[in-house]
């Protein structure tokens, strides 16, 4: 028997949605069933809603107060101990799965496969190189397989699953070398999570200040969307970390993607590849972002906006 | 202690790298070559914290052909003390190259292995974990900030949520993130004096590893291309087209 294992992704409360993305690229392997594994320390809320997911056999819930906070360390031994049981252990390609899974092949012996893309058997596999611009499509060695799933490149499987869910007691000595000492949120507040917004406002070096981005937030709540930004806005301090998107940030595909005073640089449009539209204003008519925008509108971004929000 | 930092040579950033058309990889030839961006932060951090006296000398590893001795050339020239060329043909994928290092580890005893958050060739992002798997170490990835005191470090790492402060006990495996430092440039007396330090060239088989089970690649393709669409010559012309779209309300 053929089993995939996903590893699920939450904060304790909520399941992720990038573990329904990563459901979706399971189903396509065409295995005889899909397992998701919530480690937790108190973890019946998520692994109720890791139930829901539509495909999903059986819900393998692993409580330990190690778990609490999601440390690679920590999670990789005990994941490493049910995967004897699967012939592929997937998880999703942010930076929870980039951080642990390698971990757990290294052990195991296995290569990864990161970012899988799209899955042309089980073995077979197409993954984006070179910040997306060029698709090598790989093959495993016989065996076990571990992988990433690029979650842009998958939709979210849907929510009217009823899987069983199965308690299981995983008996590793965990190693005392790594303490969890805090996490600072970026305070995106209430705005939707930018990997699953279906509308993103984005703003580049071109917005110019962090006080300017208030309006970048603004016009994104008028439209109910998530707040993206490129690197040299985040470099300049202009907003947190954790609303990067590019290579080396995050990969997103809303269905409406608006870019202001953003290049273009292939880093940046390495995040904005499966986006729906793409919109892009600005003031240089020879931006690269132009290439591959729907829609391009060469003007000064701050008119623009204030406009936007009077016709909106 | 001693710090190791490993330094991959891949196509510069700025190459707007082309397919081959017969699949069999990407145009190579005649391309510029640097070294990783990520590795350039790694190797700074390395420095700082050597210059901050926690550590005594750094050194820098490279595993590839011999093209790859410029970048430690580099490295030696930003301040690395010396350099470990694992010198091979072959392609070394991840599992394998964290083996290396692990080897190069058991040797050198570093306290901390600094490594690139990912290589931006390959875009793997899988080495510095599976090093610290390797050699049950601690693993502190996408490292935006490094502080030693004594025998741990605290890491300050980029993820999807924000912000993540994590304490590991040295021993310990760090892979850096953009946001970490910005490194220095490198001067030219420095390119005269790295020409004297010393670059060891050893083996893969000199170290006793062996290749790891390894993915094939069976083609690379060039992705689908987005198409550019219109300019629009004003802000009413967007919102009509974006509400013909059913984009906005
Ligand atoms: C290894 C590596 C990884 C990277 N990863 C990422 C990544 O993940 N994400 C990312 O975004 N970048 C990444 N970068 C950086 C990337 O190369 C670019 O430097 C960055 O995307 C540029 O950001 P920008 O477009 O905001 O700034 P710029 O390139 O400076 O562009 C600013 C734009 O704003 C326009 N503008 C200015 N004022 C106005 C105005 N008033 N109205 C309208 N337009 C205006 C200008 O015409 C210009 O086009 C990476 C780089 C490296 C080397
Ligand atoms: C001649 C040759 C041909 C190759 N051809 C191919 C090919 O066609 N397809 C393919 O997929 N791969 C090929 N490889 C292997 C590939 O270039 C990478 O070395 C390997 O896949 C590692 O992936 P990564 O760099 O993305 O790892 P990542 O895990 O993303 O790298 C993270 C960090 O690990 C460290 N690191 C990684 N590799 C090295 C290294 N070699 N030396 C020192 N430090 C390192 C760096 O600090 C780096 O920043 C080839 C290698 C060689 C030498």
């Amino acid at each position: 028997m053929s089993k995939v294992l996903v590893i699920a992704e939450h904060d304790g409360v909520n399941l992720n949605g990038s573990t329904a993305r990563a459901v979706s690229c399971a189903a396509d392997l065409g295995l005889d069933s899909i397992d998701v594994v919530v480690l937790a320390s108190d973890g019946t809320a998520v692994a109720e809603q890791a139930a829901k997911i539509s495909g999903v056999s059986n819900v393998v819930l692993v409580q330990n107060p190690a778990n609490e906070h999601a440390v690679a360390a920590f999670l990789a031994p005990q994941i490493e101990s049910l995967a004897s049981d699967y012939s592929h252990v997937l998880a999703p390609s942010t930076t929870f799965g980039k951080d642990l899974m390698p971990r757990v092949a290294a052990h195991l012996g296995r290569p990864q496969i990161s970012d899988i893309m799209r899955v042309e058997s089980t073995h077979v596999f197409d993954r984006p190189i070179y910040a997306g611009n060029a698709v090598a499509t790989v093959e495993a060695p016989e065996g076990l397989v571990i992988g990433t799933v690029r979650t842009a490149s998958y939709k979210a499987a849907s929510n009217d699953g009823s899987a069983s869910i199965e308690t299981r007691s995983v008996d590793v000595t965990l190693p005392s070398h790594t303490r969890f000492v805090e996490l600072a949120s970026g305070g995106g507040g209430d705005r939707p999570d930018l990997q699953a917004a279906s509308k993103v406002v984005s703003g580049g070096r071109g917005v110019g200040s962090e006080e300017n981005f208030k309006i970048i937030y603004s016009l994104a709540d008028k439209l109910g969307a998530g707040v993206g930004a490129s690197r040299a806005a985040v470099d300049a301090g202009f907003i947190p970390n954790d609303h990067q998107v590019g290579q080396t940030g995050k990969i997103i595909a809303p269905d409406l993607y608006m870019a202001f005073g953003i290049s273009g640089a292939i880093q940046h449009l390495a995040g904005i590849k499966d986006a729906g539209t793409i919109v892009a204003i600005n003031k240089d008519a020879d931006a690269p972002i132009f290439e591959v925008a729907d829609f391009g509108l060469v003007a000064d971004l701050f008119e623009v906006i204030e406009e936007l929000e009077q016709a909106l | 202690m001693k710090i190791l930092v490993g330094v991959k040579r891949v196509i510069d950033f700025n190459v707007r790298v082309q397919v081959k058309p017969d699949g069999s990889g990407v145009v190579k030839d005649g391309v510029k070559m640097s070294m990783n961006p990520f590795d350039e932060i790694a190797i700074e951090e390395a420095l700082r914290i050597k210059e901050a006296g926690h550590a005594e000398e750094v050194i820098v590893t490279t595993i590839g052909p011999k093209a790859c001795q410029e970048q430690l050339r580099t490295a030696l020239a930003m301040g690395a003390d010396r350099a470990i060329h694992v010198l091979t043909d072959d392609e070394v994928q991840p599992l394998t190259a964290a083996r290396i290092l692990k080897a190069l580890a058991d040797k050198e005893q570093p306290k901390i292995v600094l490594l690139g958050k990912q290589a931006i060739d390959d875009d793997n992002n899988q080495t510095a974990q599976m090093l610290g798997a390797l050699s049950h170490w601690p693993q502190a990835t996408f490292a935006s900030e490094v502080k030693i005191e004594g025998d741990t470090a605290t890491v300050t790492r980029e993820v999807d949520a924000g912000l993540e402060t994590i304490s590991v006990d040295l021993p310990a495996v760090i892979s850096a993130d953009l946001r970490l430092n910005e490194p220095r440039y490198v001067k030219l007396p420095d390119i005269m004096k790295a020409k004297r330090k010393p670059l060891e060239t050893v083996s893969i088989e000199d170290l006793g590893v062996g290749h790891a089970a390894a993915v094939k690649v069976l083609k690379t393709t060039a992705p689908a291309k987005r198409q550019a669409g219109i300019k629009v010559e004003s802000v009413t012309e967007l919102v009509t087209v974006l509400k013909e779209k059913g984009l906005i309300s």
